[in-house]
């Protein structure tokens, strides 16, 4: 493997991550508050079916993520009214929006554009495009650093940028501010956070809307960064890659990053090479594709240190009479 | 108001007799949904092509998930719909519980073979189609490298990357012929994303004429051709129009042929072994205003003669169902 080909591999590699990146944070937000999320995948599907359709027909590309955002926190919404307000079971209630985003999605679809369940294709401003970062040209013919930066780290789409933003941030609101610090105390012991005077139900709903927000992003990447419009079923199970690279992060946002980035490197290295022959074994794609969970599965299994979840995670909380 | 009434009374009578005359044909859609612009499009434009000329109805289910199989097939036998076709391989077994239960009911499978006395099993030469292809991929291609990204890895799809593979080598020997899988499961036939990935892997390894045989998948591979500038060729249904002067030509399969066929004999269509290759014209590739600037004489030429020599027998294109293995490329 060359030099070039490593770039392109990482090049691939980032552009896969950031739908499971957004996906991952949003779950973080929302499992660390205690509230857990296995309807992921079904909020990025609505919002890339929202925001497809709304970039169809606006042939803007911000309206359309703003259009995704806001499918996804209507899925949010009807997550949190059923776990928080009506102290439901949070997985059933997240497979119920699994359900539901498939089905609506594919029958509104039908219904708006006669094209079954897709949007039309998009075209122009209703996609998101390159952006060259500054310099990139001035500094690509330099050896090794050049086409790192030129090729790898710049010329991808504003929401790449987003999301890698979104790493700091989420760390600094969860960590540095009077907010995150509620939001994990609300996951760890929501007695105590109730006891001190603060809203256990408000601060879920918090966290509950900041994920479908990021689910929104997600969802909105997918359909208007990478493909050129909505298609049936198209999340293709990136939602629960994204719950697996959760735990394998530990619920911690910088390990969000990297767990991400490293699902997202194993996808584009199956990309590349669909088997990959040592000489004495040949690895066929299927070991590639399957290596996200059997990692997950070993992190859960203990055997690289210990991924445990907030303590108050998938329990409703019931105020004392 | 009552004279209306009776009007409606009288036209869903004749209505019912009508339908009780002669059964209606049924179409069950396979898993990709029936518009997925390629496979099972194909055959709702048969069967509509049927409907539009005789003004017939048909009964028509879109499977949802593999759970549902046997259930579908067995519940429109029990409508009395006839006769019944049912699309892909994956119903082979269906089709072996189901119909020796109707014996009276005709079951048309498309792409797969079933030995039932009361089953039409309708085979497509994919191979031979996509032969003809390769060869414009070969043609077409300034870099002589040229990729191929395939759906769920099955038996069929190998069938489609080993036919275009062979073309590609028959007109350019030492050609690169880079080959990508989209997954295993039926999640592969609808990630555009994954699709234009694949696409955009193969590119920057020199491909600059990719065949995807993907279903929804190849939209993403089709798009990601598009955005940079270079050739893809779509599959089952003609899929030029949808980037113009970006996509070389389409393999075209007619599923609607053959669904069009068995509506049209009705209860009596034939059962049995169906092949259809380039002689029938079951296979073949496409050519409309959208890529006639793409495809010149010469190249037109060469694909027409090699079609003449394999519809006469004299060129065989290797069969990937024979023996499991492909001469052209490795998957």
């Amino acid at each position: 493997m060359d030099f070039a080909t490593l770039i392109q591999i990482l090049d691939s590699s980032i552009r896969l991550a950031t739908p499971l990146l957004f996906a991952c944070l949003a779950g973080l937000f929302s499992e660390r508050a205690g509230v857990f999320d296995i309807g992921l995948e079904g909020k990025m599907l609505a919002a890339a079916f929202l925001s497809g359709s709304v970039a169809a027909v606006t042939g803007s590309v911000w309206l359309g993520v703003l259009a995704g955002v806001f499918a996804s926190l209507l899925m949010a919404g009807i997550h949190g009214l059923a776990a928080i307000t009506f102290r439901g079971n949070q997985l059933i209630s997240g497979v119920a929006i699994n359900f539901l985003a498939s089905g609506l999605t594919v029958l509104l679809g039908q219904n708006w554009f006669a094209l079954g369940g897709r949007t039309p294709a998009l075209t122009g401003d209703a996609r998101f495009g390159p952006i060259t970062l500054p310099l990139a040209d001035t500094v690509a013919p330099i050896p090794f650093i050049g086409p790192i930066y030129a090729e790898m780290i710049s010329g991808h789409s504003a929401l790449v940028y987003i999301a890698i933003a979104c790493v700091p941030a989420s760390a600094w609101v969860l960590y540095r501010t009077r907010f995150g610090l509620r939001l994990r105390a609300v996951g760890e012991n929501p007695a105590a956070v109730d006891t001190a005077g603060i809203s256990v139900t408000g601060i879920r709903y918090a966290a509950v809307a900041i994920c479908g927000v990021l689910c929104g992003l997600a969802g909105a990447y997918l359909a208007l960064g990478l493909a050129a419009g909505f298609g049936k079923e198209m999340t293709a199970g990136r939602g629960f890659i994204a719950l697996a690279a959760l735990i394998f992060a530990k619920w911690r946002p910088w390990y969000a990053l990297g767990a991400t980035l490293l699902f997202g490197f194993l996808e584009a290295v199956g990309n590349r090479f669909p088997s990959i022959d040592f000489g004495v074994i040949t690895l066929p794609a299927q070991f590639m594709q399957a290596l996200p969970y059997v990692l997950t599965v070993v992190i859960l299994a203990g055997f690289i240190g210990k991924a445990t979840p907030p303590r108050a995670g998938g329990e409703p909380y019931i105020k004392e009479r | 108001m009552s004279l209306m009434k009776h009007f409606a009374a009288a036209t869903a009578s004749i209505a019912l007799t009508a339908g009780a005359a002669v059964a209606d044909p049924a179409l069950i859609f396979d898993l990709g949904g029936k518009f997925d612009k390629s496979f099972n499009e194909s055959a709702y434009e048969g069967a509509q092509r049927w409907a539009k000329e005789t003004g017939g109805s048909y009964k028509e289910l879109e499977m949802q998930s593999e759970a549902q199989r046997e259930q579908f097939v067995r519940r429109m036998a029990e409508t009395g719909a006839n006769p019944i076709v049912v699309m892909s391989f994956s119903n082979i077994e269906t089709l072996n519980t189901v119909a020796p239960d109707f014996p009276d009911t005709k079951f048309v499978l498309i792409d797969g073979v079933v030995d039932q006395p009361n089953v039409r099993s309708v085979m497509f030469a994919e191979h031979e189609g996509s032969y003809l292809v390769g060869m414009l991929a070969a043609m077409a291609s300034k870099s002589d490298t040229v990729g191929f990204i395939g759906g769920m890895d099955i038996p069929l799809i190998r069938q489609f990357g080993c036919g275009y593979a062979q073309g590609v080598k028959a007109v350019t020997p030492d050609a690169t012929v880079i080959a990508n899988m989209t997954g295993n499961t039926g999640a592969a036939w609808n990630d555009p994303v994954k699709g234009g990935e694949l696409a955009k892997s193969q590119i920057s390894q020199g491909a600059d004429v990719i065949f995807a045989a993907a279903g929804g998948t190849g939209m993403g591979v089709l798009q990601a051709a598009a955005d940079a500038d270079i050739l893809s060729i779509g599959v089952d249904s003609n899929q030029n129009h949808l980037h113009p002067g970006k996509v070389l030509t389409s393999m075209l399969k007619r599923v609607d042929n053959a669904v069009y066929a068995a509506f049209k004999a009705g209860e009596a269509v034939e059962t049995g072994h169906v092949n259809m290759d380039l002689a029938a014209e079951g296979v073949g590739y496409a050519l409309d205003e959208n890529n006639e600037a793409l495809i010149t004489e010469e190249m037109k030429a060469a694909v027409d003669a090699a079609a003449a020599k394999i519809a006469s027998g004299e060129l065989a294109v290797h069969d990937y169902y024979t023996d499991n293995t492909c001469p052209a490329v490795s998957f």
